[in-house]
């Protein structure tokens, strides 16, 4: 932060390293780009896209570019003076070769590199039906092309919008409905929106936000079925409550899923979790040995948090991404004396509904949670997480400026519920349990979990069983034989 | 072509870039900052106000060469 | 004589011209208990850091040190001067503890919820989300009154800069957007000259002096007050454009503001936009007649000015320091505990100059990157009229640079103003070969 260190000469630059590789070219991997250059480094990158954009940035498309204020062509993220970086946009990497130390492409070449930075991130989970998922009308929405679909869509004033999955994505779009006044039914499998991201408690008060604002949301339902018409339109939706829906628009918003596939032979240590690295973001192949040279950011990481019980975490932030691009592209330049651990925070903001949502830490990491300052009547408010006994994250709402004051409180591991006195919070602070499903139960949209101590922990109970229960069409409370 | 981006993360909505470039940055009800990622070049210098008066600095601003945004967008240059 | 505390030596008008060393002595311990009770803060990390945090009010009512005043406090200047200053700078405060009068705190004593409100509605009519343009639209008749007030000065081989040009541009920008008629001007600028008298106590005078200077103080708060009030029942009746009559008439969600709010919102835009704004042009121009070759680049680069402004708000800040926040709680700080109902004094002005914060801190560098300066403050008090403040300044400035002919300094140092708090020169007399059309 402080100006001081600003300033790096080429000297502290690895000289062996000519040649750096990014797959993935989106929001880390143009973050990476950048500071490489910014950390004196003068070899060549080279950026491989498989979407046809320059970077792009995610956060206004569930936002301002569905509500028309801003054109989906207009969210390209800036890029500083002479990044000079060879851009293979268009074009999938579909295989990493480590023992040569190279990229395979779509179109079959190879790229080698000194370095490797993967920056793959995620894509929306689809709908698991492939025949219904093909109706005209049911929608996703992940990349800039979705996000100007989903707009034509609702421009058109359909007469009802489905919004499956009531996570951050989901309820985004549903505040954007009600604020063009479309009608929107949202179905969450769980009891509240938001459950996996902020717990139950924080969950019941976005459920109340929901409805006051219009939104017809049923909680602990699911969608059994989409039905079109003969012309292939998407017609109705069958949900788990019995009643039949009838909608033209439907938003599967079931959250995200890793982009790992590619790295199929490749021995590095990834699942359906992400892939992990150590905290100077290095990859771990199948062995948990740390790699030489291939270092991992953004939403297709698993890293190890100090603060969060030596757990990796896998989160859905946009400052994660920018942050720990940063982190490996000075490690990637840099000789391992002088590498930097990644120790930032998770935190995140969303608008919906009038308010500004903003956490700071791992909310899915609590036990409990207390309102510390302000009224959830006036919907103004501060809520601190605690896990055993001391803080581990915060949420704000309408009151971001308090956010740095928690940061502080968290870091520094102070007991919860805190001793605060803040003139606008109650005599005595009263935790409730936070709420958040047990470990290993898949809710649509976590957002920021964690994921288990070391790179070769299995997931939680990989079973038949839980296969069934992660299909989104399984209504709750569902008891396999 | 005029290009901006915020880290709201760090924005705590002090508005300073809305006064400075009321037609660039918003305010979305209460707290919630919103704005133009692709201003008009007209506006560059509130746009550059409105980086300057941030409080918290959360504002990046560049320049991106129009062609080379089709592909990428593999050169940019400052003012 | 007894040996002053550094944080007295700041206060002495002596050092007036230059506190910065002994800000810089000062940073040696970020935290440092005063013999009075109160904590004196000066390094940046701690400032921004007690700024965010939610046990720290502006509301002095809260203090425990000041209901069971430690003996010999009564005759300690320094408390005295404490209680009285307002933080004009950061959203300015009509409340005057300790004389007599009743005037409403203004938001910037308050603590939230109260504090959250009144401020959401004095911003209403004012700026973002209602009024976002209203600061932006005021440029071209900031630019032409920048330039008035320059023609006055044709023909002149010497000018005084505060007099002449720093003073009129805030002060008839904010009584335009107030809606104070012109004819009335001149008696609002008596009140809050006085005002600020009161506020300004030398801490050399006498005890009686003082006393009777805060008498005096508070008989004008209540003329201020009486004007207010009937200026904003002509605004009632007969609502314009302008702020008070938006005041009035123009709520948004938070419903219509109390008449004691508007009172003292009124009185308090009305005192900051008389005292901060004038001292951020002065000490802009002393700076750059202090530093020829940045002087002669904004001549050439006139955006230069933009990051400028900003810089000087960190350099040469016209609120130095934020004397008025309480401890709400036991905080522990820098391995100091603030004892809960101590006041806690902010050393802005220090902070802004922290090398641990800033690189090469003591040196004008208006091409500085990540300038975070506290010039107006941070957190929820953050600066309510910072925008108006920074766009007078950058025009006034680049106004000035652009007409004047070989501006120089007739001499340095000028006579400063009593004040710590709100530092500035008094009067910076400069010479002058011409003015360009
Ligand atoms: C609609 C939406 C709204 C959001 N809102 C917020 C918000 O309000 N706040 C917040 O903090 N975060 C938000 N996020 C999350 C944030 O955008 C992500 O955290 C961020 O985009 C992660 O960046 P990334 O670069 O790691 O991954 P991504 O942005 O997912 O980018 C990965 C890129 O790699 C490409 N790729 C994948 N596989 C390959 C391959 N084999 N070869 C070549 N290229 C490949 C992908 O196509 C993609 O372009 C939102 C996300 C979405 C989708
Ligand atoms: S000025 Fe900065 S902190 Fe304030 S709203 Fe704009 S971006 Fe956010």
């Amino acid at each position: 932060m402080s100006s001081n260190n600003a300033e790096k000469t080429s000297s502290s630059v690895q000289r062996s390293v000519q040649r750096i590789v990014i797959v993935g070219a989106s929001l880390a991997g143009l973050s990476a780009a950048e500071s490489l250059r910014s950390e004196g480094f003068a070899g060549t990158i080279t950026v491989i896209g498989d979407e046809p954009h320059a970077p792009y940035d995610r956060p206004p498309l569930s936002k301002t570019v569905l509500t028309g204020w801003l054109q989906a062509e207009h969210t390209t993220l800036p890029q500083s003076v002479d990044l000079q970086a060879e851009w293979l946009l268009g074009m999938p990497a579909i295989g990493l070769d480590l023992g040569n130390r190279e990229v395979e492409l779509a179109d079959g070449r190879r790229v080698g590199f000194d370095r490797l930075l993967i920056s793959t991130g995620t894509h929306a989970r689809t709908w698991p039906d492939l025949a219904q998922a093909a109706l005209d009308g049911v929608c996703l929405l992940h990349t800039r092309d979705d996000a100007a679909r989903l707009r034509a869509r609702l421009a058109a004033r359909p007469k009802r919008v489905l919004v499956i999955g009531g996570g951050f994505t989901g309820s985004e779009v549903a505040s954007v409905c009600r604020e063009l006044g479309l009608a929107v039914t949202v179905t969450e499998r769980s009891a509240t929106p938001l459950i996996g991201a902020l717990g139950a408690a924080a969950g019941a008060f976005a459920g109340q936000l929901q409805r006051a604002h219009g939104v017809d949301l049923r909680c602990n339902v699911t969608v059994m079925s989409l039905e079109g018409d003969e012309s292939g339109r998407l017609r109705c939706a069958y949900l788990s409550d019995g009643d039949i829906l009838d909608i033209d628009v439907a938003v599967v918003a079931l959250g995200a899923v890793r982009n790992v596939e590619w790295l199929r032979d490749s021995g590095l240590a990834f699942d359906s979790r992400g892939l992990a690295c150590d905290a100077a973001c290095r990859a771990f192949d199948i062995n948990g040995i740390v790699t030489d040279g291939i270092f991992v950011a953004g939403d297709v990481a698993r890293w190890p948090h100090p603060l969060y019980g030596g757990e990796l975490l896998a989160v859905e932030h946009w400052g994660n991404a920018v942050e720990q691009a940063r982190t490996a592209a000075h490690n990637m330049v840099s000789v391992p004396a002088d590498f930097r651990a990644y120790k930032s925070l998770p935190a995140f903001w969303s608008r919906q509904f009038g308010v500004n949502l903003k956490t700071i830490g791992l909310p899915s990491f609590a036990d409990e949670v207390v309102l510390t300052q302000g009224s959830v009547l006036e919907r103004r408010l501060v809520a601190a997480y605690g896990y055993k006994g001391r803080i581990v994250a915060a949420l704000t709402v309408n009151m971001a400026r308090w956010l740095p004051a928690y940061k502080a409180m968290i870091e520094a591991r102070v007991p919860f519920p805190p001793v605060l006195h803040s003139p606008d919070s109650s005599a005595e602070l009263r935790p409730v349990p936070a709420g958040f499903p047990p470990h290993g139960q898949t809710t649509h949209s976590a957002n920021a979990i964690k994921t288990g101590t070391g790179p070769s922990t299995p997931p939680p109970e990989e079973s038949s069983t839980s296969d069934k229960v992660k299909d989104p069409r399984v209504p709750p409370g569902f008891q396999p034989k | 072509m005029l290009r901006i981006v915020v880290d709201l993360n760090r924005c705590e909505s002090y508005a300073q870039c809305v006064f400075a470039a009321p037609t660039v940055f918003w305010m979305k009800d209460e707290e919630s900052l919103e704005y133009d990622y692709a201003p008009d070049d007209s506006l560059l210098v509130q746009v550059e106000r409105a980086a300057a008066a941030c409080p918290v600095q959360a504002i990046s601003i560049c320049w991106l060469d129009e062609q080379l945004e089709q592909q990428g967008g593999n050169h940019s240059e400052q003012q | 004589m007894i040996q002053q505390s550094l944080y007295e030596q700041v206060l002495d008008y002596a050092n007036r011209a230059n506190p910065y060393p002994l800000y810089a002595q000062l940073r040696q311990t970020p935290v440092t208990r005063q013999t009075d009770g109160s904590y004196v803060v000066s390094t940046y990390r701690e400032i921004v850091s007690l700024l965010h945090d939610p046990r720290i009010g502006s509301d002095f009512r809260k203090r425990s040190v000041h209901d069971r005043p430690p003996a010999g406090l009564s005759t300690n200047k320094e408390q005295a001067f404490k209680s009285q200053v307002p933080e004009v700078g950061t959203e300015a405060s009509a409340s005057n503890e300790g004389s007599e009068t009743e005037v409403v705190p203004s938001f910037i004593g308050l603590d939230p919820p109260e504090h959250d409100r009144i401020r959401r509605q004095a911003t209403w009519p004012f700026g973002p989300p209602h009024k976002p343009g209203r600061v932006a639209d005021m440029e071209s008749e900031l630019i032409c009154l920048a330039n008035r007030q320059i023609d006055t000065m044709k023909g002149k081989s010497s000018i005084d800069i505060v007099e002449d040009f720093a003073y009129p541009i805030p002060v008839t920008m904010i009584s335009k957007l107030l809606g104070v008629p012109p004819e009335d001007q001149a008696r609002l600028h008596a009140l809050s000259e006085a005002i600020i008298e009161g506020i300004d106590l030398d801490p050399q005078k006498s005890q009686e002096e003082r006393k009777r200077r805060q008498e005096q103080s508070g008989q004008t708060f209540k003329d201020l007050e009486q004007y207010m009030e009937a200026l904003i029942e002509r605004h009632r009746k007969h609502p314009g454009s302008d702020l008070l009559s938006g005041l009035i008439t123009d709520y948004g969600p938070d419903g219509p503001m109390a008449q004691p709010d508007i009172v003292s919102t009124a009185s308090l835009l009305l005192i900051a936009g008389h005292e901060t704004t004038v001292n951020l042009i002065t000490n802009g121009m002393l700076t750059l007649l202090r530093h020829p070759d940045v002087l002669e680049r904004l001549r050439r680069e006139p955006n230069l000015v933009i990051r400028l402004v900003e810089e000087l708000l960190r350099y040469e800040p016209p609120v130095q320091i934020l004397p008025n926040r309480v401890a709400l709680a036991d905080i522990t700080i820098a391995g100091t505990i603030i004892q809960k109902g101590s006041p806690v004094i902010l050393l802005l002005a220090s902070g802004s100059r922290d090398p641990a914060r800033f690189h090469d801190p003591d040196k004008f560098d208006p091409d500085r990157r990540d300038n975070m300066h506290l010039g107006f403050g941070c957190g929820i008090h953050y600066c309510y009229g910072a925008p108006l403040a920074r766009l007078e300044t950058q025009i006034a400035l680049t106004e000035l640079v652009r007409r004047l002919e070989n501006p120089r300094l007739a001499y340095d140092q000028p006579p400063y103003r009593q004040s710590a708090t709100l530092r500035g020169p008094r009067h910076l007399i400069i010479e002058i070969d011409g003015v360009k059309d």
